[in-house]
């Protein structure tokens, strides 16, 4: 196909994308050219990740038109975005580790079979790796998953680089630079730039916003699913891309105390700042999803709780997010679910007191209103917002003093949040600790103190009224590269 | 020196096998001679046949229990269908691979725990085999019969056979593309899947191999033994697994090693008569396989360990 320098490469039309409740994409729609560098900014959920699964195929949006070459596709999906073009480096690292370089990139390139394809793998990766990463030293023999993460992102994104059969027209950076470090970061926007000027075109997400204003030919603002601003290069500063990404309205907090109890967690980590908490506080962790908030959670409850034999009375809680990977039991009732975490409580000699369960599971049906005729129906019968409830009251039910919490609201409804934040301030009044890590900013605002996560570490510590969504994302988004 | 990961992968169960055939050597010197060796390795044909075959399902996550009862049917096959008929027994046998890609095909798209499933597949093959053979007898076919008992110079059979079955996998799952596309499925299905493979053809081929090996692993056992039986090779599919966790393979993220299997076979074949050797009765055999057994795989995962703490 003929590529025309006027036809925009591809075309996404008013895309719909819903997951169940929740609308990922609301009617967004994105043009690339060639020769154009799009910088995508928006913090989490914005809907991001959505439109890049639609641009590379992954996803089917429920409404919209996707065209290339001003051409409608029909059965747009990985291998036709493929064959026009278009590659795609994602967060997550996406290479086989057990294959070598060479065979990664024979797997990439479907049109590389044939005898002797090693040799024309090897070359391939070699030439992609020299030009976008002049100096790499990566051994194209080695195997994937003994070379290092900033190495294996450097073979990711000369892979998306390289060209046998169809050449790369359409590249997409989702945080391509996360784990590179400041030297290696200059050679792939130089790359990036570069790739452009040849007529290529670029999608370049990043926190690092510096990278984001020097780079992109035009930057376009998600949030809530939207775009809600788009400029071209030297449209933007710093001070109002960040600005661009906040809301301009937003409800009151709710009401924060002066938290003034004793010391109950603290974790000094090598790098950044560190963390306390204290007894009835309730503190967040913010920042862009994946920069070590669910880590600084696990190493909390690795810390206070035992490793070899249960404590009688448990130190800590953990609220999970994902329901259905580490919450619920699928197989068991609602009452059961309940009740899973607390069962010494609630037995004597080893035998369970069926009254006393049944008595604490009408308590907290009542007290965190979960909408069920009858404990005793499977817990899949519920709905997320209330299976998550169930997650809450065995946490809460129990005599942990300190309650962590992994983005527990993920999914859940406005009505049911609003429910379950009156609860945790009512238990946090009573002397409870909670430690809330979410991806959404408006609920950091319920908290008394939050820290912002960046690469891994604490960028920023709030408290009371300076917890304001403009704060934490200046926090989120570096200056330049670390 | 540094070694690479894969040698050391490869060292283990290399070391394992010379330091028990020096054992066996050392109780009974006449035991290394042609015929002794032959002696010592020919059941290790079939069972390292059918190790590849569960190694090949292994490289895409998935488990086979229905290997044993598989190679038991082909078994049957191959000495009643295969040396009366042979056309309706290889047309048989054709089928019989054919089920395996389908299994392959319906594990994929109902996202089926493949333990069960196989499971499963494994009373259908242990009814079908009572059926075609309902007591032991049949005759093998006479090319199978002259190939496992042909005298090859320099080396017996045996040693032979293992080679070649062990540079045949290697040069199917290590060197070529197909061999790249089963691992990658076991290694990061998404990503394969992203790159625009179709996963169930790769997981269908992949079992459709297997049974090619399996199918290969029952037509050589009829060759050695001369007839069948409807239980002759029940002890593979466990067997079979061990193997391949002994040759360095993993159960996931397709981490495999056709030489290393091939060596895991002979080992597992060789502890047997070691121990006979060793003049340890029959009653305490299976356990003292057991030890042995654990022994290798500790010494595995301390490697494993090792390997970790150097890859920081």
């Amino acid at each position: 196909m003929a590529v025309s320098s006027d036809l925009p490469l591809l075309d996404v039309a008013d895309a719909l994308v819903r997951f169940g409740e929740v609308t990922a994409l609301d009617g967004v729609s994105l043009r690339m050219m060639p020769g154009e560098c799009i910088g995508l900014v928006g913090h989490n959920g914005a809907g991001k990740s959505t439109i890049v699964s639609v641009i590379n195929g992954g996803l089917t949006p429920q409404r919209g038109q996707i065209s290339a070459q001003g051409q409608p596709l029909r059965g747009y999906g990985i291998a036709l975005a493929r064959s026009l073009g278009l590659r795609c480096v994602f967060q997550e690292l996406s290479l086989c580790p057990n294959l070598t370089v060479i065979e990664n990139t024979r797997l990439m390139h479907r049109d590389l079979g044939g005898a002797g394809w090693r040799v024309r793998a090897r070359k391939v990766i070699a030439e992609s790796l020299d030009t976008v990463f002049p100096g790499h030293g990566i051994d194209p023999q080695a195997t994937v998953g003994t070379l290092s993460i900033a190495r294996r992102q450097m073979v990711e994104i000369a892979m998306a680089f390289s060209t046998a059969g169809t050449a790369p027209r359409l590249v997409i950076l989702d945080e391509p630079t996360s784990s590179l470090d400041a030297g290696l970061a200059a050679h792939l926007l130089a790359h990036v730039r570069r790739f452009v000027g040849a007529g290529g075109s670029v999608i370049l997400i990043s926190h690092i916003l510096d990278e984001i204003l020097d780079t992109a030919s035009r930057i376009v603002v998600m949030k809530d699913g939207c775009i809600v601003d788009e400029r071209p290069q030297g449209g933007f500063t710093h001070a109002t891309l960040v600005a661009a990404m906040g809301s301009t309205a937003r409800a009151a907090g709710a009401r924060r105390s002066a938290a003034a109890g004793a010391e109950v967690l603290r974790v000094d980590p090598p790098r950044g700042l560190p963390f306390r908490a204290a007894r009835g506080e309730i503190v967040g962790l913010a920042g862009l999803g994946g920069h070590g908030q669910t880590e600084m959670l696990l190493d909390l409850h690795e810390r206070h709780s035992p490793n070899w034999w249960p404590a009688r009375t448990p130190a800590v809680a953990f609220v999970a997010g994902d329901r259905r990977l580490n919450g619920t039991f699928d197989l068991w009732s609602i009452l059961r679910n309940l009740t899973a975490a607390t069962l010494p409580d609630l037995s004597r000699r080893g035998v369970l007191d069926r009254a006393a369960e049944a008595e604490r599971g009408t308590d907290w049906q009542a007290r965190i209103g979960i909408r069920t005729p009858d404990m005793g129906l499977p817990i899949l019968s519920l709905s997320g917002g209330n299976q998550q409830k169930v997650l809450f009251a065995r946490a809460l039910s129990g005599r942990a003093p300190v309650v962590l919490m992994d983005d527990p609201m993920r999914g859940v409804d406005i009505g049911t949040k609003q429910e379950v934040y009156a609860t945790l301030r009512a238990e946090a009044d009573r002397g409870r600790t909670f430690v809330w890590y979410s991806t959404e900013i408006d609920e950091m605002t319920l908290c008394d103190r939050v820290y912002v996560f960046r690469d891994g570490a604490i960028a920023a510590e709030l408290a009371g009224e300076s917890i304001t969504e403009a704060a934490i994302l200046t926090a989120s988004f570096a200056e330049a590269a670390a | 020196m540094r070694l690479s990961s894969e040698t050391l992968r490869l060292l283990v169960p290399a070391l394992s096998l010379a330091a028990l055939l020096a054992g066996v050597f050392w109780l009974q010197p006449r035991a290394m001679s042609y015929t002794g060796l032959n002696l010592l390795f020919n059941l290790a044909v079939p069972i390292a046949l059918a190790t590849i075959a569960q190694m090949i399902i292994m490289a895409v996550n998935d488990l086979d229990l229905s290997l044993g009862t598989f190679v038991s049917f082909v078994a049957c096959v191959a000495a009643t269908f295969l040396h009366d008929t042979p056309l309706l027994g290889l047309l048989i046998l054709a089928a019989s691979i054919a089920v395996y890609a389908g299994l392959g095909v319906v594990i994929h798209l109902r996202n089926l725990p493949s333990i069960v499933v196989t499971l499963g597949m494994s009373f259908v093959w242990a009814g079908l085999a009572v059926l075609i053979l309902p007591a032991p007898g049949g005759t093998a076919p006479t090319w199978a019969r002259a190939v496992m008992t042909a005298k090859p110079p320099l080396f017996p059979m045996a040693i032979w056979a293992s080679l070649g079955v062990a540079v045949l996998a290697h040069l199917l799952l290590m060197r070529s593309s197909l061999g790249v596309l089963i691992r990658g499925v076991g290694g990061n299905q998404r990503s394969v899947e992203r790159a625009g493979w179709s996963v169930v053809r790769a997981r269908a081929l992949a079992y459709a191999l297997a049974a090619c090996f399996a199918v290969a692993a029952g037509i050589a056992l009829v060759g050695l033994t001369t007839s069948a039986d409807a239980n002759i090779a029940l002890r593979y599919a466990l067997l079979s697994i061990a193997g391949v966790i002994l040759g360095g393979g993993e159960f996931t993220g397709g981490r495999i090693s056709p030489i290393g299997a091939v060596i895991g076979a002979l080992t597992l074949t060789l502890a047997g008569s070691f121990l006979s050797f060793l003049r340890i009765s029959p009653d305490w055999q299976i356990g003292a396989q057991g030890a042995i057994l654990i022994a290798v795989l500790a010494l595995r995962l301390a490697l494993n360990r090792l390997e970790k703490g150097r890859a920081r």
